[in-house]
């Protein structure tokens, strides 16, 4: 090749590098993320106010004299009491006697639902068998299922765990199917054009194209289970296992209104907390995917 | 210079060899017949567009090439050539950032991740977006997408560039700055190109041959060489007679449909 050539040909690469670098910039998305404190208070302040309100509608009630105030106390009596109650040893073990159940029934749930949901995405007879089952199941109340699992297996761990899985379950399996049921088929004729077949194709086109929804299932599922997780503790009581359901069952036995209610908070905060948990994943792969701006 | 040898004898070769190909959708009466009876050979190192109305059957054409599909009758040879396949869409996995599309290509065709990791970073460079692996797709204008996308399509190593409409959804001064690149990346890899456009105009800037495609059934109905030193302009006026000669024979054959 003659030098000349060569010469033009690298200034014309420079020049197109250029253009590129030149129509790169003024395409390119110049605006930054918030940060970090603005957008935490961004999200915080709605739901303070949605306290405020609630807190406000229920000492409203009280004053009414609706109820008497032992019966239905006020909410900075339940405050109070929940404040005691971080005190007390008998409570964290409570807390965490119950958190063990729900961690360890919903790991069974997570690994059951997504082999379930696996097999029913990728097996036809299979689909048409359970697919249907699956979604009849989510309509199941949990606590129906808890007279059946104390009849499988007497009032023991075994039962509430049963309860948790059953309701949890399907919901994780049917997160994942719809996933993969609505991967773009762009993606999937892709993976197979650079080579990706069978397991690999699974691993590095199917699964993470179906995370947004697999997640969706995740907070689904947390949902019923930490449902029938309360619903389990409530009717199956267990000697010497002191758990939420437990201290509840026990409030209400000894006419205990603000201890009740500053249990009914716990419950409540617990739950909210897991599914804001679930709530941030979901919303970090829509912001690194684009699928939304934040 | 040894190379320059090998690129002269090799230019005799067919890379992608179409013997009487038909691909029919469907049966009995409801039965599409997308391509019928093409036969085309491209010879290595030929950057031949493909061109044709609707329905000329352009992507179940490149489907076949690409082995994502089976040909009704006739026969595919590509030689055992690595193939690639570009969409008008970039197709780039949102979950992975430019880098990591670029190393998923290479990973699957037998790379260590840390081999992948640094030719990744020069593919990239050489689409000019040196910098920006760790970009996210949706981070990135629908250009750079597409450079991605083409860095993407090179690590896999493959002889045979087969393009979908890549530029369709691009606007006119991106697509005409990546004509540039497109060319300059086809002669420095000695690619075979295999590029689909309802745009004769960029048919003509490209490519070294112009086939016409007639549609329903897709059929081969005319090649044009196109001479004219490279690079050429689109809005030059030796491009813009001979994509007018192309296009009164499209009209001709849409015509017949009417």
């Amino acid at each position: 090749m003659a030098d000349g050539t060569a010469t033009a040909a690298d200034t014309h690469d420079a020049r197109l590098s250029a253009q590129f670098a030149g129509l790169d910039a003024l395409e390119s998305d110049t605006s930054t993320r918030r940060k970090w404190l603005s957008r935490t208070w961004a999200a915080a302040w709605p739901k303070l106010i949605a306290i405020a309100i609630v807190l406000a509608v229920w000492q409203v009630v009280v004053w009414s004299g609706w109820r008497d105030p032992w019966v239905l106390p006020g909410p900075f009596t339940a405050l109070a009491q929940l404040r005691d109650f971080l005190g007390e040893g008998t409570f964290w073990q409570a807390v965490g006697i119950t958190m063990s159940r729900a961690v360890l029934g919903f790991a069974i749930a997570i690994v059951i639902g997504t082999v379930l949901g696996a097999l029913v995405a990728q097996v036809k007879p299979l689909r048409a068998a359970i697919g249907s089952l699956l979604a009849g199941l989510l309509t199941m109340p949990s606590i129906a299922w808890l007279p059946l699992a104390i009849l499988l297996f007497k009032l023991s761990e075994s039962a509430i765990l049963f309860v948790i899985v059953i309701g949890a379950a399907p919901s994780i399996a049917g997160g994942l199917v719809n996933g993969i049921d609505y991967i773009q088929p762009i993606m999937l004729r892709a993976g197979r054009v650079l080579g990706l077949r069978g397991w690999p194709l699974y691993r590095s086109v199917i699964l993470p194209a179906s995370l947004p929804s697999y997640v969706s299932g995740l907070k689904q599922g947390w949902a019923f289970a930490w449902r029938g997780l309360m619903a389990g503790e409530l009717m199956v009581i267990i000697a010497n296992r002191p758990s939420i359901g437990v201290q509840l069952n026990q409030q209400q036995e000894y006419n205990d209104a603000a201890g009740m209610l500053a249990m009914m908070i716990v419950i409540l905060l617990i739950g909210i907390a897991v599914d804001s948990a679930f709530g941030t994943v979901d919303r970090t792969i829509q912001r690194r995917w684009g699928v939304a701006k934040s | 210079m040894s190379d320059l040898d090998i690129r002269t004898t090799a230019a005799t070769d067919t890379a992608v060899r179409l013997d009487d190909v038909a691909k029919v959708f469907g049966q009995g009466t409801g039965a599409v017949r997308a391509l019928d009876g093409v036969t085309l050979d491209v010879p290595e190192g030929q950057f031949t567009c493909l061109i044709g109305a609707s329905g000329c059957g352009k992507s179940t054409l490149l489907n076949l090439v690409a082995g994502l599909d089976a040909a009704s009758r006739g026969a595919i040879d590509v030689g055992g050539r690595r193939v690639a396949l570009m969409f008008q869409e970039s197709a780039l996995f949102p979950w992975l950032t430019a880098s990591g599309n670029v190393e998923l290509a290479l990973r699957t065709n037998g790379s260590s991740r840390r081999a992948a990791r640094s030719r990744a970073a020069d593919l990239l460079d050489l689409v000019h977006l040196g910098g920006l692996g760790g970009k996210r797709p949706h981070e990135l204008s629908g250009g750079m997408r597409q450079r991605v996308a083409l860095a993407r399509a090179l690590a896999q190593d493959a002889h045979v560039l087969l393009m979908d409409e890549p530029f369709g959804a691009l606007d006119a001064m991106t697509r005409d700055l990546l004509h540039d690149e497109l060319e300059r990346i086809w002669s420095r890899e000695r690619l075979t190109v295999l590029f689909v456009t309802h745009n004769v105009r960029e048919a003509v800037r490209l490519g070294d041959r112009v086939v016409l495609l007639s549609s329903r059934p897709g059929r081969v109905v005319g090649t044009f060489d196109v001479d004219g030193e490279r690079p050429r302009r689109i809005d030059s006026p030796e491009v813009a007679r001979m994509a007018a000669t192309i296009t009164d024979r499209l009209r001709e054959e849409v015509a017949r449909h009417g």
